[in-house]
């Protein structure tokens, strides 16, 4: 009984936080805070990733541009997730705090993605000897970038705003079936990519001097997108409610 | 029942119906998927000897020869073996008892003939001289 009234309490504090209004005072307090300290904490992981940890054994110094492609592929996969799960809250709730926020999120989530797909390809021409092949995880990495692109244009591609956000959740869920197989593309199929070194079976097989600045990275780079994501989401709203007011007062001078 | 309610029982019933049609289609692809055979699995392939393919396995230590720009080794998946040939500029990460993609045709007396050779790392990440350690002590185990 006390979970289900805490859980009830959260909720209405949630809802409290959604409203327009008070999201925007929230996000304005927010914003600042959330983007210094993942400022700091992407200057700090780069100056251990790039400086003090150590290079591989095998990969030497190349090794390095791992603490950009792996938080990156990380938060391409995130941000799909929150999409896709901010619009089955659109489509079910009904709420427009969701669909704004899954048209914020959505870029930004292509941007990781494609800065996991350059830094793969820069690193894979040293290592592997080619700078793209298509198999089962590349592939599926690029899909993953496809999909977001779906989803932007059709969230944009109609008259109506919210035509256009139920459309593009509908993509979003669907292409869920994505995230996976972009996961378990490297133990289910032969690749030349790597199998997973960190979210594995029997904990990671990498050492801890290079697992620390890599978990920094990670989480650098999801305050980072936390903050960028809160500033769009705000400018979505803000969007919205200055059509809404210009809207009221053509019609008031119509009159 | 309400509309809240409606709506997301038939988002339940079209994410099942999604990934139900995913699972079918990930398995009626099967191994079509994948992106190098091992010696044994190609050499039961009938139509490896037709086509170019890709062979993927463990460079043989001790198999590594050179001849001018001819580089001949042996790749093993533990249970059978290829001999391949390649002329061309191997990767940095080509090593004996290291991870290789050949990509090429199967010869008629029972070789491989590479046209390009890409290096496979595992997902061991850790400094040299860690590594230096652990081969000393002999808990150094190779690719499993």
């Amino acid at each position: 009984m006390a979970a289900a009234s805490a859980i009830k309490a959260i909720h209405q504090t949630m809802l409290r936080a959604a409203q327009p209004a008070r999201f925007v005072e929230l996000s304005g307090m927010l914003i600042p805070w959330v983007a210094a300290l993942g400022a700091a904490m992407f200057v700090a992981g780069l100056v251990d990733g790039l400086a003090l940890s150590p290079p591989d054994y095998q990969q030497g110094e190349t090794v390095r541009i791992m603490y950009m492609h792996v938080p990156a592929a990380w938060m391409g996969l995130f941000v799909y997730a929150l999409v896709a799960g901010l619009g089955g809250l659109g489509l079910v709730g009904g709420h427009p705090l969701a669909f704004a926020a899954a048209r914020a999120a959505a870029p930004l989530g292509a941007m990781f993605t494609a800065v996991c797909l350059i830094t793969g390809s820069l690193w894979g021409k040293p290592m592997w000897g080619a700078w793209w092949v298509w198999d089962a995880r590349l592939t599926s990495m690029l899909l993953l970038l496809f999909l977001y692109f779906g989803h932007i244009a059709l969230s944009r591609a109609f008259d109506d705003p919210r035509r256009g956000d139920k459309a593009a959740a509908v993509l979003g869920l669907v292409g869920c079936v994505n995230l996976p197989i972009v996961k378990f593309s490297v133990d289910w199929w032969n690749t030349l990519h790597q199998p997973a070194s960190v979210m594995k079976l029997g904990g990671p097989a990498i050492d801890p001097s290079m697992l620390w600045p890599l978990l920094l990275m990670a989480a650098a780079f999801k305050l980072i997108f936390f903050a960028l994501w809160l500033v769009r989401t705000r400018t979505e709203v803000v969007g919205a409610r200055l059509r809404a007011a210009a809207s009221r007062s053509r019609m008031e001078g119509e009159r | 029942m309400t509309r809240r309610r409606q709506r997301l029982i038939l988002l339940g019933v079209g994410m099942a119906a999604v990934a139900l049609a995913a699972v079918l289609v990930i398995s009626a692809l099967g191994d079509s998927l994948t992106f190098f055979y091992g010696p044994s699995d190609l050499l039961a392939r009938p139509d490896a000897a037709t086509h170019r393919v890709r062979l993927g396995g463990l460079v043989e230590p001790g198999t590594v020869s050179r001849e001018g720009t001819m580089v001949r080794f042996t790749v093993t998946d533990g249970k059978s073996s290829l001999p391949v040939r390649y002329a061309g500029v191997l990767p940095d990460l080509f090593r004996e008892g290291q991870g290789v993609v050949a990509e090429g045709r199967l010869t008629p007396e029972g070789g491989f003939v590479a046209e390009t050779v890409l290096a496979k790392h595992d997902e061991k990440y850790m400094p040299p001289d860690v590594a230096a350690v652990l081969k000393k002590n002999g808990e150094w185990r190779a690719q499993q």
